[in-house]
């Protein structure tokens, strides 16, 4: 049995006939050919499939593409044109944010939303505000550098 | 003129597509008519398969078939073993991509469906039916190397793998002379490496040409083609093995797998492409894991705070197959090692592999070396603590003191360059010692458990000359080489046989050739991970890219920079002698305006009107670099932690790493290699260890049980470095991926330790959990 389903991403809309039970993570790569958003794990621990739904993060992962049909969801594709970066990819760059890269889409499309929500955060703020995304790469100590930067050049201090 | 680069932390080349989210990972290539493959993994730790029945499975929706291992037969040989230690009577039982009669762990390959999707594929699993008739299990590798213990492998008594001994003086006459001896038992956890991303195959066959393209997860491809090869009998010339971008490996991703051996299978029976990609789960069932460690250790000091002996026994877990490299990993890489950064004249090792019924145990960053250092650093600080002295000052004492060109210790290997009494100095200074023992002493006058632990640390890594590789059983080489090709217009590529995977050596790559020839760094791509485009390499592992590459690079570019003088004084007009160089300009001695850019040479090489008599077209090298010995980073790193007597909990507030990795090409990463590589060290003290019930079935399956550091757990870590070049290397550099995490374990574990002094407790076993660490609070409290 398949369904159909609707959804914005990035500002264009993707519809198609998927079964009940798939993933938005794997309807994003899929169907949208959007493979920037990973999926990293099977129990939503990981944080690489973080995209924003409607505003808000979410983890692809844990959502059905079914119940997305009519949301908008950004992903990091959507961020920037691959030529004027979004200051948070700026940020990862300058800080050395990122080692593999793996986690990286994930954690930028999490900072924005804490920066949307809290424009100043501490160090402190931003370790909790990323909790939820593993990296094991970096240590997050440049991660968090980062994010930093970003809430700088984005006006925040 | 260029903008000098080297030594100067330029952000990194490779990371607009990475933080787009535009660089493929090898789960993301998607082929024409690709079809999914699943696999099967044995539910039981050791079972006799009677009988396996996939009909049922085969009439699903979507599947394209299932095979078992019987399938297999006479067509993929079995997963080869490739570190064979000498003298030490190894056992290589036969290991078959799909386990035939017999599962030997949780995870075991027993059949595998192919379908049109993922999720059809993994559905069909749930219909085949195997009838397991249940053996014996045995997880703690000195329990499995008792006689009584359950047998993994008939021929394989007692589960002695191998045994292996390394000895250097004379231990038993230094403990029989000591004043001061102490004692441990040290466990490693077994842990998960846990690169973000999963391992992943996609694999493409045609058989009109006989030839097998595979995207793999690798960290060496070209390992990876050699041993396809080896496994599936396809020719290596006619195996292309792509590693695209990779994210992450930390060991987990050298050996040759099952999986990659069946997903080759699946795709040439099938004629079109097939994909595997493993769901985290399955990696922490199926990829090979790190350390297994029961070591018995003991050190031996006189009065006057020298220490005169070491002395080991350890088990070391290997799972239920030996992996790829895995023998060479308690053994050479560990072993070796026993001397530390001190003065230890009389040591003696025995070393067990063990089969036990786990997922195979093989290289995780430091491999060897972390086992190592954890062993010596926590015996340094039982040793002060029976003599009284302070840790530092008893290191201070035992270092080996200030060397620049080799210095031998007790185990047989030279060490290439060392300070490490700076290191350690710089250390303490950084992180205000004294002032931290005058807090300690404040806290613990309140009750408070404040402890300060360190490891002063040296590591074996830039493996490694050749000749030794193959004295020790490797099988294969451990040189780099390295194309470095300039195109008209003075752009150049450098293609490359390593394979880096977060590292950042498309970078530091750059800055080696910018600094040697002087072209920008921006002109310059470093081209790596496809066995078709790149000269043979041995792979990215055991800190040795950038050391082992970098050599092959700065030696390609020198032949460059020889061709290009020969060439300017032929278009000058000058006598080959009186070329000078000076950053990307060859001039006419005296005469500064008489000069060929390295851009104009570039241009007429590869047009070629005007060549000296004899002189090949192109500006183009290659050079294979074999390091004539390995090379010894060191450090001290040190740690303050706080332990809550009423929960065990323990917060870790402060960290000091001073690391030094030779000549630095590129600060910035160096950090972030430290910065990773700590908090990969903190984990398995604090936090991570894989755990297994009686039966072997794992108790941390999933990444809800087994606990990552995550960024809310972990400080900002203090990074400070000093430099004292290697000695042999032409660029003087050492290497830095896996320091971190060598010395972060023994550091945390020992400031805990520290912590828990006053109470008497001076031993829990890692990681320190706070449900450990509480009973062992309260099992003090109590007189236990
Ligand atoms: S894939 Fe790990 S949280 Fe979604
Ligand atoms: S950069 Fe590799 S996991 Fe974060």
């Amino acid at each position: 049995m398949s369904v159909p389903v609707e959804i914005t991403i990035n500002g264009r809309v993707f519809s198609g006939e998927v079964e009940p039970r798939q993933l938005l993570v794997h309807f994003i790569r899929e169907n949208a050919g959007l493979t920037g958003t990973k999926v990293g794990c099977d129990t939503s621990q990981c944080g690489t499939c973080t995209v924003q739904l409607d505003g808000a993060i979410a983890k692809s992962c844990t959502v059905l593409a079914v119940q997305a049909s009519g949301s908008t969801v950004n992903t990091i594709e959507g961020l920037s044109d691959g030529v004027d970066l979004h200051p948070l990819q700026e940020a990862f760059w300058n800080k050395h944010g990122l080692q593999c890269g793996f986690c990286t889409p994930g954690m930028i499309m999490a900072s924005e939303e804490l920066l949307r929500n809290n424009p100043s955060p501490s160090r402190e703020e931003i370790r909790h505000a990323l909790e939820g995304n593993i990296c094991r790469c970096t240590g997050y100590q440049n991660i968090v550098s980062a994010v930093e930067e970003a809430a700088g050049a984005m006006g925040g201090s | 003129m260029t903008t000098r680069s080297f030594g100067s932390g330029i952000r990194r080349r490779e990371d607009p597509r990475l933080i787009t989210g535009k660089a493929p990972y090898t789960d993301d290539i998607k082929l024409p008519g690709m079809v999914h493959a699943a696999i099967l993994r044995s539910p039981h730790a050791h079972a006799n398969i009677k009988s396996i029945d996939t009909s049922a499975a085969a009439s699903q929706p979507g599947v394209v078939a299932v095979y078992t291992g019987a399938d297999t037969d006479g067509v993929l040989a079995g997963m080869p073993c490739a570190w064979l230690i000498p003298g030490s009577d190894l056992k290589t039982p036969e290991h078959p991509a799909i386990a035939k009669d017999r599962v030997r762990y949780v995870g075991d390959a027993v059949a595998v469906v192919v379908a049109g999707t993922r999720y059809e594929a993994e559905d069909a699993l749930e219909h085949i039916e195997v009838e397991y008739e249940t053996l014996g299990v045995v997880i703690n590798p000195k329990a499995a190397a008792q006689p009584g213990a359950a047998q993994l492998h008939d021929d394989v008594e007692n589960n002695i793998a191998f045994t292996w001994a390394v000895a250097g003086g004379d231990a038993d006459a230094a403990f029989a002379a000591a004043d001061v001896t102490v004692s441990d038992t040290i466990t490693l956890p077994r842990l998960i490496a846990n690169p973000m991303e999963p391992r992943s195959a996609v694999a493409s066959y045609m058989a009109a040409m006989g030839e097998l393209t595979l995207w793999s997860t690798s960290q060496n491809p070209h390992i990876a083609r050699f041993l396809t090869s080896v496994v599936t009998g396809v020719p290596e010339h006619k195996i292309r093995v792509i590693a695209p971008e990779v994210g992450g490996g930390f060991g987990s991703k050298i050996p040759y797998y099952p999986d990659e051996a069946i997903t080759a299978f699946c795709a040439m029976k099938l004629g079109v492409p097939v994909k595997w990609t493993e769901t985290r789960s399955e990696n922490y069932l199926a990829t090979t894991q790190g350390r297994d460690h029961v070591e018995e250790v003991e050190m031996a000091a006189t009065s006057d705070g020298t220490i005169t002996g070491l002395r080991t026994t350890v088990y070391a877990g290997m799972g239920a197959y030996l992996s790829t490299a895995a023998p060479g990993v308690p053994t050479i890489l560990h072993g070796l090692m026993y001397s530390g950064a001190y003065n230890i004249p009389n040591i003696s090792g025995t070393i067990y592999g063990v089969f036990n019924n786990g997922t195979p145990v093989d290289a995780y960053r430091g491999a060897g070396r972390p086992e190592a250092t954890t062993l010596i650093e926590r015996l340094v600080d039982l040793t002060a603590a029976a003599l009284d002295m302070d840790p530092a000052e008893f290191r201070r004492k035992n270092l080996i003191p200030k060397f620049e060109n080799g210095h031998d210790v007790a185990t047989g290997i030279i060490y290439d360059s060392g300070d490490y009494e700076l290191t350690l100095n710089t250390c303490l200074a950084n992180a205000d010692y004294e002032g931290l023992r005058a807090a300690q002493a404040a806290a613990r006058a309140e009750g408070r458990l404040v402890g300060i632990g360190m490891a002063t640390w040296v590591e074996i890594c830039g493996l490694g000359p050749s000749q030794v590789a193959g004295a020790v059983g490797f099988q294969g080489g451990l040189w780099e080489s390295a194309i470095v090709r300039f195109h008209p217009t003075g752009k150049v590529n450098v293609m490359v046989g390593s394979s880096p995977h977060g590292q950042g050596e498309e970078t530091t790559f750059a800055q080696i050739v910018s600094e040697e020839l002087g072209v920008p760094v921006e002109d310059v791509e470093i081209i790596h991970g496809d066995t078709d485009n790149t000269p043979m390499g041995w792979g990215t592992y055991g800190s040795r890219t950038t050391v082992v590459s970098g050599g092959a690079i700065a030696f390609a570019s020198r032949k460059i920079k020889e061709k290009s003088k020969e060439l300017a004084a032929h278009l000058l007009e000058a006598a080959v002698e009186d070329i000078e160089y000076d950053d990307g300009r060859f001039f006419v001695r005296g005469s500064d305006d008489q000069a060929k850019t390295i851009q104009d040479i570039a241009l007429m090489a590869n047009v070629a009107w005007s060549m000296p008599e004899g002189m090949e077209p192109g500006l183009e090298a290659s050079a294979f670099y074999d390091p004539p010995n390995f090379t010894y980073p060191f450090g001290t790193h040190l740690a303050v932690v706080e332990v809550n007597a009423e929960t065990g909990h323990i917060d870790l507030q402060n960290y000091w790493a001073v690391d030094d990795c030779g000549v630095q090409i590129n600060p910035m990463i160096v950090e972030g290699q430290v910065h990773g590589g700590v908090v990969q060290g903190v984990g398995p003290a604090l936090w991570e260890g894989v755990v297994y019930d009686d039966n072997g079935q794992p108790l941390t399956g999933t990444m809800q049980d087994y606990a990552l550091p995550r960024a809310d757990l972990l400080p900002d870590i203090n990074v400070a470095s000093t430099t004292t070049p290697s000695p042999h290397h032409p660029l003087g550099l050492k290497g830095v991926g896996e320091a971190g995490t060598i010395a972060a374990t023994p550091t945390v574990y020992n400031a805990v330790m520290d912590a828990l002094r006053p109470l008497g407790v001076n031993r829990v076993d890692m990681p320190l959990t706070p449900e450990k660490v509480w009973r062992a609070i309260n099992d003090a409290k109590n007189g236990g």
